[in-house]
């Protein structure tokens, strides 16, 4: 995705506007040598806009860049991270959710089992991963890549980008309810770390199915809630124009969840969004996986369960009286 | 006495004692009642006495937490835990009115201070961990009070090596506490995990609705699942299912029996007989039934031998 250019979203439109000029310009040089201090001006004015746009984004603005259809998706990281990565398929039982992605990555210092969301980024290959939701199959096959991962005594990092679990109707008679809480059962009780990143879209028990992890880290412009906005707004406000609102409300954004003590680590983006640049991207991820792994490998593996259970026991809010 | 004689002397006590109310609402106070499938008109203090299921066409009224727990403890056992655990509102939530206020009036409404009671009773003299959940109270969903009383029970229930018993019955995860709404179905789960590893049992009934974060985590746990009668229960809700797949659902889908069919639960089993089938299910796998796996002993049942032993039959 690196060579195409990043398509703008609607916050940007000032920034796209001003681009805009200044390659109308740029056009014009040429013929009128005498423009190149109107150039530089208004790159100038566009590297500050640039900088105080994305410093002051409105949670629905970070919703956006998560959402970003050329944002790097479970494959786009796997495989920077490891050009020989090996992908696993397959749930054993029947089917091969391609809306979850599973495999082996060698880290460098770490072999690890990573698990991932996937949303499509063709038209076909969205419809075939249900634009990023998984089947019941799906949490199954993570599952029995998370009992693998065991097995051998193998890290796993998974990969959160979904707008949540799959609503169909094959989904229900196959128990999605079910898969789901099945995979945070097992996730709480394994003796390898766990380490989980929202990259994108964290919706709902479909993202927490692979996020039970001893450390859970969040890239800068991803969000992680309970349902989704447009969701919230019809039911809470029963209006599908306060998605902002309802984003605003729920403190979605990895800043705000970070801040409530519910994950360990914002990721930094490059500036603009993850979409802007793969590879770095893909190193800012693996360094703050590597630098997770260092500390959690030196645990045994009944400190190992001790601590994710510990982790998830504590969160909560409330009083008693 | 073993099992069998248990329950042929069970079988020939008389039926349920008189339940009292411990809230006068309105709802009990009606003489009248008229049957929602049926349409026949009830004498309140009848449906009462029938655990609030139309004795003409045996439709399960919808009840609440004290109801049941009411229903399916030995009278003047239970004892409740955690009562003055109350949410401290962590997002500051505002939709069309504050998550505050929103939570005084479903007090007032449901006279509940949370959406599940919980606490250890005796049922048919067998000691038991169990949690009610109540659609009343802010549609039964679960926040960070309902996660931390569900888990302060379960881990009860592993300190003293007792079965347990969570009725659900919910809308899901409860939106005003956004992502610690959402933690609760982590939280509720890795706690049934350590249950489930020392050997415990833990029997979930579903009744009418359950859905969302609660089906996807606690209430398809339980080693046993029994629905209600009726009962609808899934993941996503119909409309939305149906929205996503642009197409109509059959009238029975993600019903008690419909789930029944899809072997997502073990059985179907009515209010009325619901206590005596749980009794006999605790009683079942109470007890070191067969001798430690890991010891070279034979595994007969303790304290019977061979030629005694009686199929359990049902
Ligand atoms: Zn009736």
């Amino acid at each position: 995705m690196t060579d195409k250019k990043p398509v703008p979203l609607e916050f940007e439109q000032p920034l796209q506007m001003l681009a805009q000029q200044i390659e109308a310009l740029e056009n014009q040089l040429q013929d009128q040598p005498e423009l190149a201090d109107d150039i530089d001006r208004l790159q100038e004015q566009y590297e500050k806009l640039r900088r105080s746009l994305y410093s002051n984004l409105d949670p629905r603005d970070h919703l956006q860049i998560a959402r970003h259809p050329q944002r790097p998706y479970s494959r786009d990281y796997f495989e920077r991270w490891d050009e020989n990565w090996v992908e696993l398929h397959g749930d054993r039982k029947g089917m091969d959710d391609p809306a979850m992605v599973t495999g082996l990555v060698d880290l460098g210092p770490y072999r690890v089992v990573v698990v991932g969301t996937q949303k499509g980024r063709s038209l076909r290959d969205k419809q075939q991963c249900n634009f990023g939701m998984p089947q019941p199959e799906g949490y199954r096959k993570a599952l029995r890549l998370f009992k693998h991962a065991e097995k051998f005594g193998l890290p796993i990092i998974t990969i959160i980008d979904t707008p949540g679990a799959y609503p169909g109707m094959a989904a229900e008679e196959h128990n999605q309810a079910e898969a789901i809480a099945v995979n945070l059962f097992e996730l709480a009780g394994l003796k390898v770390p766990v380490v989980a990143i929202v990259t994108g879209e964290g919706g709902s028990g479909g993202a927490l199915a692979v996020g039970v992890a001893n450390k859970v880290l969040m890239l800068e412009h991803s969000v992680y809630s309970v349902i989704s906005p447009e969701g919230c707004a019809s039911i809470l406000w029963r209006a599908n124009d306060k998605v902002a609102e309802a984003c605003r409300a729920m403190k979605m954004t990895a800043k705000e969840i970070k801040e409530l003590g519910v994950i360990d680590e914002v990721i930094p983006e490059p500036l603009g969004g993850a979409h802007h640049d793969y590879d770095v991207s893909a190193a800012n991820t693996k360094k703050a996986i590597i630098k997770q792994l260092d500390n959690l490998t030196k645990m045994s593996g009944a400190d190992v369960r001790a601590d994710i259970q510990k982790k998830f026991r504590q969160i909560g809010a409330f009083v008693e009286d | 006495m073993d099992l069998k004689e248990w329950f042929a002397n069970r079988k020939k006590k008389p039926p349920v004692e008189e339940v009292k109310l411990p809230l006068a609402t309105d709802e009990y106070c009606a003489l009248w009642k008229q049957c929602f499938q049926c349409r026949e008109l009830l004498y309140t203090s009848v449906l009462i006495q029938n655990q609030h299921v139309c004795p003409k066409c045996q439709y399960h009224f919808r009840i609440g937490a004290w109801e049941r727990i009411q229903q399916l403890a030995d009278t003047g056992t239970f004892k409740e835990f955690d009562a003055g655990l109350v949410s401290s509102d962590p997002l500051n939530f505002q939709d069309t009115d504050t998550y505050v206020n929103r939570q005084k009036e479903a007090s007032r409404k449901s006279g509940l201070k949370e959406a599940v009671i919980t606490g250890e009773c005796e049922i048919e003299g067998e000691r038991s961990c169990v949690g009610a959940m109540d659609f009343g109270h802010f549609g039964g969903s679960m926040g960070s009070v309902v996660g931390e009383k569900i888990v302060r029970l379960t881990e009860f229930a592993l300190e003293h090596r007792l079965p347990l018993i969570l009725v659900s019955s919910s809308g899901g995860a409860r939106m005003q506490e956004g992502i610690f709404s959402l933690m609760q179905l982590a939280k509720t789960s890795s706690a049934l995990k350590d249950l489930s590893d020392a050997g415990l049992m833990y029997i979930s009934i579903l009744s009418e609705p359950t859905y969302g974060g609660v089906t996807a985590s606690f209430a398809m746990l339980g080693d046993i699942i029994i629905a209600e009668p009726g009962a609808r229960i899934g993941f996503a809700g119909r409309r939305v299912i149906e929205q996503t797949i642009r197409q109509k659902l059959p009238a029975d889908f993600q019903t008690a029996e419909y789930l029944l069919k899809h072997g997502q639960v073990d059985m179907v089993v009515a209010r009325t007989d619901l206590k005596m089938k749980l009794a006999y299910l605790i009683k079942f796998h109470a007890g070191p039934g067969v001798a430690d796996l890991n010891s070279e002993a034979p595994t007969n049942p303790v304290g019977e031998r061979e030629s005694d032993r009686k199929p359990v039959t049902r």
